[in-house]
């Protein structure tokens, strides 16, 4: 129950002002500018963009300073922000096999066309801090190599030519679902559940991820591969009759192979849960994967007993947006309320003492 | 992905085009419209406009579409004097790169302007961008594994 308090104004007006002064920290320390937080934060901005589900790095890095580096903060910013935007309309699917790869991975394959290219990782640091790193050392330009031309097939794509790998799900005629448009209903399809995953709060999904690997809903699961690289925007524009590119947006992709699947009529053959976001997002891509696949028990005839396997479970909470609200707004008043509930117990209390009473 | 649409050649050139200039930066643009000599007159019709894109991927990467998440999109109709249409889309919010990739569009469009379209904007911007690709390609390149095989030998 929600009753109109007034008396806050001022108040609320001197919080927002001493925020403001707190988002500024010491004024002798120069202000951050957007540039720097886009380009040195980069994983930050890139998981402000993937949760907040709008690839705009100028704004993302906006919203993560104004949140002052509070990231769920800053996904409600972009969340807020895209709904005082017209929709255009929707792109083409990406191609990432005709990704600008800038790192392919492979946990399964040693030798595979394109190879192993570690690309920009934390993979293989000894995670020692750097102190050199608190001041702006001089660094050489990254070593380079000729590129050799052999292209960089998808690893599932090369398990499928000899069938041992359930394929791409086939086209259908059936429209994309847009959670952005309906809200969710259950049973979901895969389409609005990846769409959920891909938006979805990264630790809430690591932990699920983890959770399957537990023993909570086991898959087995091996990096089949990861790519992070640019893809081609491609749109359909009416008014010329032809698609036309409109730009590159970095993306990370995971394809995890998991345990086989067979039937009376079908070889077994290995499964896979699919992880694709914005930016550079490997953990996330990796627990997404985890969890597409965890999902799917249902369509592949498992039986459903872990928390990562139950979809209203997981799509109900991995909205951080979502969640902070939710739980944030036990923080607001709620005086009335909790009015009620004293006049309960204490009336409940009086009947008993007088029950209590008459009895002696 | 040209040689397959299916267009014809004007219009295939046309897409790749486009698709250059939406890659240049404001700056390449905005420097090759200032000095862009007896410009045109060039009138909106329809103004630059930002709004959302839905991006979407494909289950498995080849498989059933999906929605991945959207993208600030930001769009542009103009007409040259002559009444050659030119059209914008870049990604982004950027009203005036988007205005001037429409004016470059419709510019390209004309036979007499063409060559110098292609001489001011799209020639150095499709160097700059096959640099940059190779330059990020050279780079991957240099994180790639050789494996070698230790033997052990026992003599």
């Amino acid at each position: 129950m929600y009753v109109a308090v007034k008396g806050g104004e001022q108040a609320i007006a001197a919080a927002h002002r001493l925020l403001a002064h707190e988002r500024r920290g010491d004024r002798s320390v120069p202000a951050l500018t957007l540039a720097q937080i886009a380009e040195q934060l980069t994983l930050a901005v890139d998981r402000v963009m993937a949760e907040g589900s709008l690839y705009d790095r100028d704004l993302a890095a906006l919203a993560v300073k104004q949140a002052r580096g509070d990231l769920i903060e800053a996904i409600f910013l972009l969340r807020a922000y895209r709904t005082t935007l017209p929709r255009f309309g929707f792109s083409r699917p990406v191609d990432t096999a005709a990704m600008l790869v800038r790192r392919r991975i492979s946990a399964t394959f040693k030798d595979l066309p394109g190879g192993q290219c570690l690309g920009p990782t934390f993979d293989y640091t000894h995670r020692l801090l750097d102190p050199l790193l608190a001041g702006d050392p001089d660094l050489p330009d990254p070593a380079e190599r000729p590129a050799d031309e052999t292209a960089m097939p998808r690893v599932t794509d090369l398990l499928n030519d000899e069938g041992l790998i359930e394929p791409d799900p086939a086209e259908t005629d059936a429209p994309v679902g847009d959670l952005t448009r309906e809200p969710l209903s259950f049973p979901a399809d895969r389409d609005l559940r990846l769409q959920a995953l891909a938006r979805g709060d990264e630790g809430f999904l690591l932990a699920l991820g983890y959770s399957t690997q537990r023993g909570y809903g086991r898959t087995h699961p091996f990096v089949g591969e990861i790519r992070l690289g640019d893809v081609e925007v491609e749109i359909d524009v009416p008014e010329l009759g032809f698609s036309v590119a409109i730009g590159r947006i970095t993306v990370t992709e995971c394809q995890m192979v998991t345990q086989f699947k067979g039937s009376a009529k079908a070889p077994p053959a290995f499964t896979r849960g699919y992880g694709l976001v914005f930016g550079h997002q490997e953990r996330k891509a990796m627990a997404m994967s985890l969890v597409d696949r965890a999902l799917r028990a249902g369509d592949l005839g498992e039986d459903r007993v872990a928390p990562a396997q139950d979809e209203e479970f997981v799509l109900s909470h991995s909205d951080n947006v979502q969640s902070t609200g939710f739980v944030e707004h036990l923080k607001l008043p709620h005086y009335v309320d909790f009015q009620a509930e004293l006049d309960l117990i204490r009336r409940m209390r009086a009947e008993i003492a007088a029950r209590q009473e008459a009895a002696e | 992905m040209t040689s397959l649409s299916g267009l014809d050649a004007d219009t295939d050139a046309r897409r790749a085009v486009l698709g250059v200039l939406a890659r240049a930066t404001r700056d390449d643009l905005a420097a090759a419209w200032t000095a862009w000599p007896d410009k045109p007159d060039v009138f909106d019709v329809r103004a630059p406009e930002t709004g959302l894109v839905m991006v979407r991927g494909r289950m498995g990467g080849g498989g059933r579409p999906f929605n991945l998440g959207e993208t600030t999109v930001t769009r542009c109709t103009v007409r040259l004097g002559d009444g050659t249409v030119g059209t914008g889309h870049v990604l982004g919010r950027d009203r005036v790169q988007a205005r001037l990739v429409a004016v470059f569009d419709a510019l390209w469009q004309r036979p007499r302007t063409r060559p110098a379209v292609e001489a001011a904007v799209i020639a150095p911007v499709r160097a700059r961008l096959a640099a940059e690709d190779d330059s990020a390609r050279s780079e991957t390149a240099a994180t790639r594994v050789d494996f070698f095989t230790m033997v052990r030998g026992d003599d």
